[in-house]
């Protein structure tokens, strides 16, 4: 028998809209992602992901619209939702003149994980990064600073999981390493995972579903695969390039 | 509001000020050498003939307290500084944490890094000059409670700005308590400024404290009205600073101005 909790999408927007004074930076989306289910959020610089991202995460208000996470409305719920959603860029970092495990001992009691330590090491483990964890942060590779940041967003075991960007500064292999986490995390935590990219094959391997965004809004939305040969294009990437230039499907 | 999230931040600031030379000379080096140099100049000053009894007492005594308030507004705004320099502010502000409880956890840091300070200068007026602050008594207590406060409402003035306008009003940290300085009566009395200025210096909190701290050395009592106006005046000052401050973050959130902070 399925739950009710397990039937609401992990997130639910309705109609978003964001203006930055006369500028449209997102007009009308909706989008709603089910528990376990991993999304890309795809389009060309400027075409509305990291508005969205951030109206999400509450650092945004919208113009209008709502967010809900877990049937829960975000306005009204926000510390009780980020207790339960955790988020990661290449775009932002951590403190350089802490060790990797003083930085993710701050995170956890920031999200009020029961047992800090024991947490520290837990998500060390599962990144690799148990030989790194007493250096400071400013002294490591920037490869090695985006799993810092990946594993302080794994911090408090997260339901949800937004990532702008994850892999962008990491080579194949580590890039590789990363996708299969969170493929890992899916599969062990039933984690649902929104993620922003341009690297198209990583999109292709890693997401059940992408929303394709342009000029705010919603353009096309479905599998990987399946929207590419929707539209005639071999692939995600030659979908994207077209999309990007023509601005339509 | 919840007590674990104000301590991690605390904790991950006292982590910081462990190993950061910058930070460890913020706060013992500085005032060293303003006591070192104040401490000279008033003994060289009371060789003239004619000179202001109790010279030294009232100038260290200026100087401790002055470096209470500016040690308190730097506690807030520097703690904010930090986060902007290692562009951890996003991971903050999309972490249960509210705003309130990163204002709580400065000011606690504020009073950490304000009693370090001043158990420095105190200890060295002492070893120095033979000045002993503690002769001040029992007004002392109000005199400090009271510029930490002003030093808290102008941190988190500061800090308001630097959030609405980005890093390139980083110098707030640094200039805004200083621009209070030479209205609040540190190192003379109030009655030295000119009409006009004279009524605007009993709207600063601090005019009172130095008042009535130079009143209790002259051993004229226990200054009350002057504490009643600075806890007045500050209660006003605080709410004013706190519901800008808010009103701030609500049009840095309008805007999206919390991703472009370290710009």
């Amino acid at each position: 028998m399925i739950s009710i909790s397990e039937t609401v999408p992990a997130i639910e927007v309705r109609d978003l809209v964001k203006r930055y004074g006369d500028a449209p930076a997102v007009q009308g989306v909706s989008f709603a992602i089910r528990r376990g289910e991993i999304v890309g959020l795809l389009g060309p610089n400027g075409a509305g992901k990291t508005t969205i991202l951030q109206t999400l995460l509450g650092t945004l208000t919208p113009t209008s619209g709502s967010v809900r996470f877990f049937g829960l409305d975000f306005a009204g719920n926000r510390e009780a939702i980020l207790a339960r959603v955790n988020f990661s860029s290449t775009y932002v970092s951590l403190p350089y003149s802490l060790t990797v495990r003083e930085n993710l001992g701050i995170f956890a009691r920031l999200y009020g994980v029961s047992d800090p330590a024991r947490r520290v090491q837990e998500v060390l483990e599962r990144l690799d990064l148990a030989d790194l964890a007493d250096k400071w942060y400013s002294h490591l590779s920037s490869g090695q600073m985006t799993r810092v940041c990946l594993a302080k967003a794994l911090i408090n075991d997260p339901e949800v999981l937004l990532l702008d960007e994850p892999t962008a500064s990491l080579d194949p292999d580590m890039a590789d390493r990363v996708r299969k986490t969170l493929v890992g995390l899916r599969r062990d935590r039933n984690t649902t995972i929104l993620v922003t990219s341009h690297n198209m094959r990583e999109i292709e391997a890693l997401c059940d579903r992408v929303l394709f965004l342009h000029a705010g809004r919603i353009i096309m939305e479905g599998p990987p695969k399946e929207i590419a040969a929707r539209f005639g294009d071999a692939d995600l990437e030659t979908l994207f390039l077209r999309v990007a230039r023509e601005g339509r499907g | 509001m919840k007590l674990h999230r104000v301590l991690a931040l605390v904790l991950r600031h006292l982590y910081l000020y462990k190993r950061s030379l910058a930070r460890f000379m913020e706060v013992f080096y500085f005032p060293l050498l303003d006591i070192l140099l104040w401490g000279f100049l008033t003994i060289y000053l009371q060789r003239f003939p004619g000179a202001v009894p109790g010279a030294v007492s009232f100038l260290l005594g200026a100087l401790i307290l002055w470096d209470i308030l500016y040690r308190s507004q730097q506690g807030i705004s520097l703690s904010f500084l930090e986060e902007v320099w290692s562009r951890n502010l996003l991971n903050l502000f999309v972490s249960p944490l509210t705003a309130g409880e990163f204002i709580a956890a400065t000011m606690v840091l504020s009073l950490i890094k304000l009693s370090l300070t001043a158990i420095v200068t105190i200890a060295l007026a002492w070893a120095l000059y033979g000045y002993n602050f503690f002769l001040i008594g029992l007004a002392l207590v109000p005199f400090v409670a009271n510029l930490i406060v002003l030093g808290w409402s102008i941190g988190i003035v500061t800090t308001a700005i630097i959030l609405r306008f980005g890093q390139k009003a980083e110098v707030m940290a640094w200039g805004l308590a200083f621009l209070f300085q030479p209205f609040s009566a540190v190192f003379y009395p109030v009655s030295v400024f000119p009409p006009g200025v004279r009524e605007a210096a009993w709207f600063v909190p601090a005019s009172h404290v130095f008042e009535g701290m130079r009143s209790v050395m002259a051993g004229e009592g226990f200054p009350t009205a002057n504490l009643a106006w600075a806890g007045g005046l500050n209660a006003a000052y605080l709410l004013i600073a706190l519901a800008y401050f808010y009103s701030t973050f609500r049009v840095v959130r309008e805007r999206g101005l919390l991703l472009r902070v370290g710009e």
